[in-house]
């Protein structure tokens, strides 16, 4: 476990390094000099210049490169255009926003989503399994920002039961301590607030939801289908085991390796689904940064935003293959 | 899928009962018992034909606006209602399926034909070839794929077009390790041996014996893909980054009438009903071609 822990981070260093180099390759391919960019088109060539020079523009791009790596490793993640503040200073309000956001979608996607695709394997070709699958195929299907904008018209335009933008109430807003507000309020004790950020959650995190749910309760049916039908399974059965943790426990416990695949990756999709779910409810999270800063062309910006969400999920991804051993002893690395 | 093989290359021996009906006949008889699936077959058909059909069918012109119709709710003259410029939101539907057909089978096109290549060089030829591909597919996996998209479209330019190459990119690692196993494990199968001890050249074997059995997989897949890049080519299109308007582009449709939701709801409605029967057709067609070819999924 531990000699594959070490290969496992040791093969992660061409990938983070060729995810750095593809984010440095994004900015150098759009056409203009980043530092006119910077300046805008009045500036004077000699300030033009000088920007050249203070951004190492002037130098060979291989010494480009290594320069902005070396910033990287020191948490240098560059300065943006719009507010002319280092980003790693002001990228975690945005990234805590879309954590707590992504972190409340991803419960619900697993809870519902395992469930269900549990019960509907359990009564296979049941009324439940095929509502339960036929809700599940539509969900893959959907366009979260469309269900995003009907779930604004339906549930808080028509009927006004939940607010439709922001994560806290404005006139009566949330003081940032870690900048996830579900915590920020209880640490405060305000739990008036912490239920005005309860409400605001909702509708993002179910339209975020929604397609991570539809794909876990599809790969958690089809993964327990095939275990319930090994030997085992017949034996708990025989011995006179309730079919509750016949299924619960044996069958679901052997159903889970693909299942948390499927989460892992999930997740990963999750971040890159929050970029449309965020702009439609307004949520300030780091899809919204990224968003913004396209259409300002704040390019390091969307450079650092983008390599920020691909590093998560690439630590997700080794948590995921780290986790199988833990659940599945049969699984030895060599 | 090696009996595709069997029936094409005199290297093999054919067992006799294997040579009344080709895997893909069995393939679509098992598709067309598959309910669901034929459903899934149906509304792409119908979506395709629609697309192709559009000057036909399409009541109104999708460009032309009259003022005076601004948001007219849905009616007998105007089925699914008018947008803020007065235009026929059914007509402008019909043309979209256009574009997003289009994208979706231009982009999986491309993505196929870029990640066979680079599939089969690195599983047949392996040792540097393959780790250098791999690598590359690693890290272009690395990303989410809506970011990657959203990356290169920011880099090249919010147009169609280049949503389009975006879509392409981000698949082509899917599709290259898809071939790369499909290659590896075909390259131990016997009639390879065989194929190169009677001194058949490496383009030979490849096309006449790897590729073929790559096919399936890649239509399963292809077809899901299909799916996903409709999907990814309208959320490009409603962040302002696909197609510009007066595109009829479906998401770049709903990105223009959010802001009138509450006064023509209509007009935010139709476009994400047309997105999702879209790529509901494709999934459910992609998940019967699955159990239909896919001799894993065989029970």
């Amino acid at each position: 476990m531990f000699s594959f822990t070490v290969r496992r981070l040791g093969a992660l260093i061409p990938v983070l390094l060729g995810m750095a180099f593809i984010v440095f390759m994004m900015v150098r391919a759009i056409p203009g000099n980043p530092a006119q960019l910077i300046l805008g088109q009045q500036a004077s060539k000699e300030a033009v210049a000088a920007m050249t020079t203070k951004l190492g523009l002037d130098q060979p791009w291989h010494i480009q490169f290594f320069n902005y790596l070396g910033g990287l490793f020191t948490g240098d993640l560059g300065v943006s255009i719009k507010t002319n503040t280092p980003i790693a200073e002001e990228i975690w309000p945005y990234l805590a926003a879309t954590i707590e956001l992504a972190i409340i979608a991803m419960i619900i996607a697993v809870v519902i989503g395992v469930n269900a695709g549990i019960i509907s394997a359990w009564f296979q070709n049941s009324w439940f399994d095929y509502i339960a699958m036929i809700i599940a195929l539509i969900g893959v299907s959907m366009p979260i920002f469309w269900l995003g904008l009907m779930e604004q018209y339906i549930v808080a335009i028509h009927f006004d039961l939940l607010p439709t933008t922001g994560r806290d109430n404005i006139r009566d807003p949330v003081e940032a301590i870690t900048n996830l507000y579900l915590l920020d309020t209880l640490l405060q004790g305000r739990f008036d607030q912490f239920i005005e950020v309860v409400r605001h959650l909702i509708l993002p995190s179910i339209a975020l939801a929604t397609i991570p749910m539809a794909i876990i309760a599809r790969m958690t049916r089809s993964s327990m289908l095939e275990v319930m039908r090994s030997d085992f399974i017949r034996t708990a059965r025989a011995k006179g085991m309730r079919m509750f943790w016949v299924v619960y426990k044996h069958s679901f416990k052997n159903a889970l390796i693909p299942v948390v695949t499927v989460i892992g990756l999930q997740t990963g999709l999750l971040l890159g689904g929050a970029i449309l779910t965020e702009t439609i409810f307004g949520w300030p999270g780091i899809g919204t940064y990224i968003y913004d800063a396209i259409n300002y062309r704040d390019y390091p910006v969307v450079q650092s935003g983008i390599l920020v969400i691909a590093f998560i999920f690439v630590i997700i991804n080794l948590c995921v293959d780290l986790l199988y051993a833990a659940i599945d002893p049969r699984i030895k690395y060599k | 899928m090696a009996e595709i093989v069997n029936n094409k290359s005199p290297l093999t021996r054919q067992p006799a009962e294997d040579t009344a009906i080709s895997p893909w006949k069995e393939g679509w008889r098992s598709f067309k018992k598959n309910k669901v699936a034929v459903i899934g077959l149906l509304i792409v058909v119908f979506f395709i034909l629609m697309a192709l059909f559009a000057d036909l069918l399409a009541p109104y012109s999708y460009e032309a606006q009259k003022l005076a119709n601004k948001h007219l709710a849905p009616s007998s003259e105007h089925w699914f209602g008018t947008d803020e410029y007065g235009r026929d939101i059914l007509s402008r539907i019909i043309f979209g399926a256009r574009l997003s057909l289009w994208v979706g089978f231009f982009s999986v096109a491309g993505s196929v034909i870029v990640g066979l290549v680079l599939g089969l060089l690195a599983g047949y030829y392996g040792k540097w070839v393959d780790m250098i591909i791999s690598r590359v597919f690693d890290i272009l996996l690395a990303f989410p794929s809506i970011l990657l998209a959203i990356a290169i479209v920011a880099v090249l330019g919010p147009s169609l077009r280049n949503a389009l190459i975006a879509i392409a990119i981000i698949n082509v690692p899917t599709f290259g390790r898809l071939i790369r196993s499909r290659v590896l494990s075909v390259k131990e199968e016997e009639y390879i041996s065989a194929a190169k001890a009677v001194g058949m050249k490496d383009g030979r074997i490849i096309f006449q014996h790897v590729l073929p059995n790559c096919l399936a997989p890649i239509i399963v897949q292809g077809t899901l893909a299909i799916a996903s890049a409709i999907i990814e080519c309208a959320a490009l299109g409603f962040l302002g980054l696909g197609a510009q308007p007066p595109t009829p582009e479906w998401g770049q449709m709903l990105a223009e009438s959010r802001a009138y939701i509450l006064q023509a709801p209509w007009t935010v409605l139709f476009p994400g009903v047309a997105i999702m029967l879209t790529v509901l057709g494709f999934n459910l067609m992609g998940d019967g071609l699955r159990d239909a070819l896919d001799p894993r999924m065989k029970n």
